[in-house]
């Protein structure tokens, strides 16, 4: 397939965008048990809203995948059957969680809604943060099976797509966490930096898999499938034009093989190596670790983007056997 | 249930391309709007067809046969291209099978033409939308036409009668027993998209010719002749004058 930046830009923000609010609810999850300590609401709120401005990015973005932007709305209309209608509706509404989350935080009005047994109070961003960790989850969901759902993209056809898109949007979002916390709550950067290295590993290993398993796959149409000639040798000797075409742009990358290998040492280097290294420094080291969470965030993202890449570029459309010689 | 379909004989298709042309002045003239052609006369043209015909090398030199090869939007009993979009754009019509695309609400997100493993599907690139095989809808039900011209374009415009154009669920229909004796058969079929659209093999056309047949055994101007009787070489009544 053909890697659109639009739709690279848009799962890789979104998903650290969601992966930070996830973080959040959990700190303040833990904070409700006594488990970390208390932290201030400017805190929440900072970080909503960078979550919020990462998911608002990735939609920006994802207009640009589409010919009529003006028509996205319609968008929604199909939801019991569209992968990608769900995500439609979905992501607005983390939006939308995300954003009540930062203004309750922000302007200090919170009620304790109940309380847990074991004198445990609830207050409304609690709730809505749990609630916002949930839609996350879903959105993450959603996200992969767009792709995870078309079964001749053999690659993508995968349960391992999912916890790919879940696993890695979790790693970068906490990394990401981890390094505002190191600007805004210094005592909650171990808590989180030790999260993004088990959701890095966690994604490196699923990542692999998935690697291992595209490695080894073996296409089931070929050219005696797409044409129906029973021949062990068949050659296509013209695809019917010789100018260009939607099917010939659209499902080829049209890098060397070399590139896109390489482009898999690079994203396996920058998503997981590096990111893990610098934060097992922030974990040990002592002093200001501000810089060395913010790059390892920076680099993994540039690692994601590389990683997206690679994720489209991978898949091989059957499609392709029809357009495979021009005369 | 009507599940209009084309059924495409590889056996009698000589890859003209009549079918494309006559296929893309008609669409390109319809309602809703042109499919462009982009730079159609400078470098690197770039066009939206919705019918083209491929050519397949099948063997070894020297003994290959060359298969000429029309594809098209084929119309799927199970289309996986219609529960994708995300807008309903795409749309499977109940009353005679053909899987139809509306414009007006076609976002462009493409999605569509990734569920389609046969590529078929083809973004206009200055319309935005995306664009295929209707199979003539806006022809065959086409009141203003004279009856006889209520055929997909293609159809029509087919020299050697490659195309065959009916309902495959009616078993009647010219196109059910050409699937059914000429040994029609679907595209990918391990996707189970089940495509109405058939093709019919390539076969041998041999005949056998015996003696009798090139002179009859009752052939009364061979037994009227004299005795002895000519040699077959010799010119019959029939080579010798016209009537
Ligand atoms: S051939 Fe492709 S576009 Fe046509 S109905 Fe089948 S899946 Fe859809
Ligand atoms: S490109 Fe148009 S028809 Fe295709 S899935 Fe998107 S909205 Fe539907």
């Amino acid at each position: 397939m053909h890697p659109a930046f639009s739709v690279i830009f848009l799962t890789t923000l979104i998903g650290a965008g969601q992966g930070l609010f996830i973080a959040l609810a959990i700190v303040e999850f833990y904070a409700a048990l006594r488990l970390l300590p208390e932290h201030a609401s400017h805190y929440y709120a900072a970080g909503s809203a960078i979550s919020l401005a990462l998911l608002a990015l990735g939609l920006f973005a994802s207009f640009f995948h589409l010919g009529h932007p003006e028509r996205a709305w319609r968008a929604a209309a199909m939801w019991r059957t569209s992968w990608l209608s769900r995500e439609v509706i979905v992501l607005p509404v983390m939006m939308g969680i995300a954003f009540l989350y930062g203004v309750v935080h922000l302007i200090g009005i919170n009620p304790v809604l109940f309380s847990l047994p074991g004198n445990v109070a609830v207050p409304l961003t609690l709730l809505l943060g749990i609630i916002g960790a949930l839609v996350a989850v879903v959105l993450y969901v959603t996200t992969a099976m767009i792709y995870a759902c078309l079964r001749f993209l053999q690659e993508w056809h995968s349960p391992l797509t999912v916890a790919n898109y879940t696993l890695l949007g979790l790693a970068s979002g906490f990394t990401l966490a981890a390094a505002q916390a190191a600007f805004m709550a210094v005592e909650l950067v171990h808590f989180l930096a030790v999260g993004a290295v088990i959701f890095t590993v966690l994604g490196f290993l699923s990542r692999t898999a998935s690697l291992i398993r595209n490695a080894r796959l073996k296409a089931k149409s070929t050219l005696q499938t797409a044409t129906g000639i029973k021949h062990p040798t068949i050659v296509q000797k013209s695809q019917g034009f010789m100018g260009g075409s939607f099917n010939t742009r659209e499902f080829f990358h049209g890098m060397s093989e070399m590139f896109v290998r390489s482009v898999k040492w690079i994203f396996l280097v920058g998503v997981f190596l590096i990111p893990t290294v610098l934060l097992l420094t922030a974990i040990f080291m002592r002093g200001d670790v501000s810089t060395v969470l913010a790059s390892a965030f920076v680099i993994q993202y540039l690692g994601l983007v590389a990683e997206r890449w690679f994720f489209f570029a991978q898949a091989r459309h059957p499609q392709n056997l029809y357009y495979q010689s021009v005369a | 249930m009507t599940q209009l379909a084309l059924v495409i004989d590889l056996n009698v298709c000589v890859g003209c391309h009549a079918c494309v042309t006559s296929c893309k002045e008609w669409n390109t003239s319809g309602g809703a709007g042109p499919l462009v052609d982009k730079n159609a006369y400078d470098e690197d043209p770039s066009g939206t067809f919705f019918n083209r015909v491929q050519t397949f090398e099948v063997g070894e030199f020297p003994s290959t046969e060359t298969v000429h090869f029309p594809k098209s939007c084929l119309h799927c009993e199970d289309p996986p291209c219609v529960p994708v979009c995300p807008t309903g754009a795409s749309y499977k019509r109940p009353e005679d099978g053909i899987v139809l695309v509306d414009y007006d609400k076609c976002i462009g997100c493409k999605y569509c033409s990734w569920a389609c493993p046969y590529g078929v599907r083809e973004i206009d690139e200055s319309r935005k939308e995306m664009t295929k095989c209707t199979l003539c809808v806006d022809r065959i039900y086409n009141p203003t036409l004279d009856e006889a011209d209520r055929l997909p374009a293609c159809v029509k415009a087919c020299p050697t009668n490659a195309r065959l154009y009916g309902d495959i669920h009616d078993p009647d229909s010219v196109v059910s027993v050409a699937i059914r004796e000429a040994g029609g058969y679907q595209l990918m079929p391990e996707w189970g998209t089940k495509p109405a659209n058939h093709y019919l093999p390539r076969r041998k056309t041999r005949i056998t010719i015996r003696d009798e047949e090139l002179e009859r055994s009752d052939n009364p101007l061979k037994i009227d002749s004299k005795l002895p009787r000519p040699g077959r070489d010799e010119p019959s009544l029939d080579d010798v004058t016209s009537w």
